[in-house]
């Protein structure tokens, strides 16, 4: 296959053209367009087939999720399984929201999100700000360390932070969670905003001191808004990372009363062991957790992708 | 102090106006508060960070050369044994088959992630558009998914009775009825390493591709009618380019598969032996909240950080060029 895929008309630019005299490079471009038809056509059909399969393949979980969270139990039971969701219904996310403990879930998990979100953001702006802004002795030392700790496994840490959470009374409350998640998402934070701000020219914000407003002023009127997608990215990554997290929450919220969604959702698959488990409410509720992070990845897509090279985390 | 303050300058410096001009702070006045800045700036960051993280790790450090169990749970103070929790460690045989286990776990999933990586990644740069499309979106929502919400999933398709890839099994004749996955701990880490790859074969092909669309097309051509085959474009000209990309994602992929936490977790809680099953972060989870055994707990996650540390190096330096150019 390696081979194979290298084989593809190779897209060519005006560049070219100043190899040889115009009469051969004419030639050439007629070569060019012609012979791709007849000789690339099978394997691209055959490579157009393989992506297809590939495609569906990787997309059949998130599928499955779907089609079952629409049929009812009955359906699922069968030994066939039923692949398409041909008479379902949404009476499986009914029974769940209406279940008693998912909305306090979603009120736990939407609470720490956006307390990881805010206090992350404004650490990290500023943080951003001291290293993009300033040269100052200690500034190697800090990014090192950010970098650093970035990569750091919650496992490495989560037995020492439960002790933490448990002599400080902080064991199942949000505050406490809440600080270990700023902590954790805060270091790639920075970095990912120190690029944001590193871009926007600091010639902008004197032109405007020169112009008579003061730092702080042309800050937030020159800077500050040339940030917002920075900021906007950087809040969704935040986001995401706390909504999705599950290592530290296990250890730190361990009262079934305190449960983040991921924690929620983990209740079915134990559940699932010993007890005859509804896996079409258990699909409905995984898509109920899963929406709202697909919507927001699409949204960081992008810059994720651009910036794995430079450094990304996965969530 | 006041000797490093001074060297704290704005980069800019050059385009900022003469201190004093059109200010009312004096010179001096105003280049101490320039001075500070950045150390106020960074304050809130570097708090949360000590409390959060700093703090744990001194504990966790200290605990390590102590005997802390269940009694210190109880408020005994805790006895210095030295290195006593490392040599306990080192000389468990059980230790011993966790590393292993993790080790190979790691170089499995790590290595076959990359390899359908680059596969997918070589597959997006040659089919048509809209077939690139479909891949992506494809990739992108399994990338996107939660992996808990990806585990029940996961469960839910490998479900022994009802599961749809049992069942798929079983039709093209595979003796999979009633298959139970998740019993036998070789099976097990196979389905552990299905749903590890899943999730981490977008990133690594998205990636690679990001650097396949740097490769100069002219150059490929030019090396082809010079004759150069298919696999000599690839190792003389395409590998060399995405070569960096190459090595940072599979240094990521080594770093994030070494201390895989919820798949396992989250497949030994749908029923199966968790002393089994247990790689590095279960192996920690179970010494510290379940048998509250924390000075092995911590001295095991001190070993975990120091890899952790060690093969960061060469992220992070690679990290820091970026910084500084």
């Amino acid at each position: 296959m390696t081979s194979s895929d290298l084989d593809t008309p190779l897209r060519t630019s005006g560049a070219s053209r100043s190899l040889g005299p115009a009469g051969r490079v004419a030639s050439e471009e007629r070569a060019r367009v012609s012979r791709p038809r007849r000789r690339i056509r099978p394997r691209t059909i055959i490579l157009s087939a393989v992506g297809i399969v590939v495609a569906l393949i990787w997309i059949f979980p998130v599928y499955w999720m779907l089609n079952s969270s629409l049929l009812p139990n009955v359906v699922l039971q069968d030994a066939t399984p039923t692949f398409l969701p041909i008479g379902g219904s949404i009476a499986n996310f009914v029974a769940v929201i209406q279940g008693g403990t998912f909305l306090p879930a979603l009120g736990m998990s939407v609470v720490i999100a956006a307390i990881t979100v805010v206090f992350c953001l404004l650490f990290a702006f500023l943080a951003a700000l001291a290293i993009s802004r300033f040269r100052f002795r200690g500034r190697r030392g800090f990014v090192l360390a950010i970098l650093f700790i970035q990569m750091l496994p919650a496992e490495g840490l989560f037995i020492a932070q439960y002790k933490l959470m448990a002599s400080a009374g902080l064991l199942n409350s949000v505050i406490g969670i809440s600080v270990l998640y700023i902590a954790a998402v805060v270091p790639f934070t920075i970095w990912m905003l120190r690029g944001f701000v590193a871009g926007i020219p600091a010639e902008l914000e004197e032109a405007a001191m020169v112009d008579g407003l003061s730092r702080t002023q042309a800050f937030f009127r020159i800077t500050f808004p040339l940030l917002a997608p920075g900021l906007v990215a950087s809040g969704v990554y935040a986001f995401l990372q706390a909504w999705n997290e599950f290592t530290i929450a296990l250890v730190v919220l361990p009262d079934n009363s305190a449960q983040t969604l991921p924690l929620w959702l983990r209740g079915f698959i134990q559940a699932s062991a010993t007890h005859a488990t509804d896996w079409g409410q258990v699909m409905a509720a995984s898509t109920l957790v899963a929406l709202p992070v697909i919507i927001f990845f699409l949204f960081v897509q992008g810059r994720m992708t651009s910036g794995l090279v430079s450094g990304a985390v996965k969530g | 102090m006041t000797a490093t303050v001074t060297r704290s300058e704005r980069i800019s410096n050059v385009a900022s106006p003469e201190p004093g001009q059109g200010r009312s702070l004096s010179p001096s006045k105003g280049r101490k508060r320039t001075n500070r800045a950045p150390y106020l700036l960074i304050l809130p960051a570097v708090a949360i960070l000590l409390i959060a993280m700093g703090y744990p790790l001194i504990w966790q450090i200290i605990t390590s050369t102590q005997q802390f169990g269940l009694a210190q749970q109880f408020g005994q103070p805790a006895p210095f044994i030295g290195f006593q929790n490392y040599i306990t460690l080192a000389t468990d045989p059980y230790m011993w088959t966790v590393i292993g286990r993790s080790l190979l776990f790691c170089a499995a999933c790590a290595g076959v992630t990359m390899v359908i990586g680059i596969l997918l990644a070589l597959l997006l740069n040659a089919v048509p558009k809209a077939i690139r499309i479909a891949l992506q979106i494809s990739l992108l929502l399994a990338w996107a998914m939660p992996v808990v919400a990806a585990m029940t999933v996961w469960n839910w398709l490998f479900n022994y009775r009802m599961g749809a890839i049992n069942y798929l099994l079983s039709a093209i004749g595979l003796p999979f009825q009633d298959h139970n996955w998740l019993e036998d701990p070789l099976s097990f880490y196979a389905v552990a390493l299905i749903i590890v790859v899943w999730m981490s074969v977008p990133f690594v092909a998205f990636s690679i591709y990001a650097g396949l669309t740097q490769v100069n097309g002219e150059v490929l051509e030019a090396a082809q009618m010079d004759g150069a085959s298919p696999s000599q474009r690839f190792v003389h000209i395409i590998a060399p380019i995405i070569r960096p990309v190459l090595s940072i994602v599979l240094l990521l992929q080594v770093i994030w598969d070494l201390r895989v936490f919820t798949q396992i977790k989250l497949l030994q809680d749908a029923g199966s032996v968790a002393s089994e099953t247990n790689l590095l972060g279960t192996y920690i989870y179970q010494l510290g909240t379940g048998s509250s055994n924390f000075g092995l707990a911590s001295a095991v996650s001190i070993f975990v950080l120091v890899i952790t540390i060690v093969l960061s190096a060469f992220y992070v330096r690679s990290m820091l060029k970026e910084d500084e150019s």
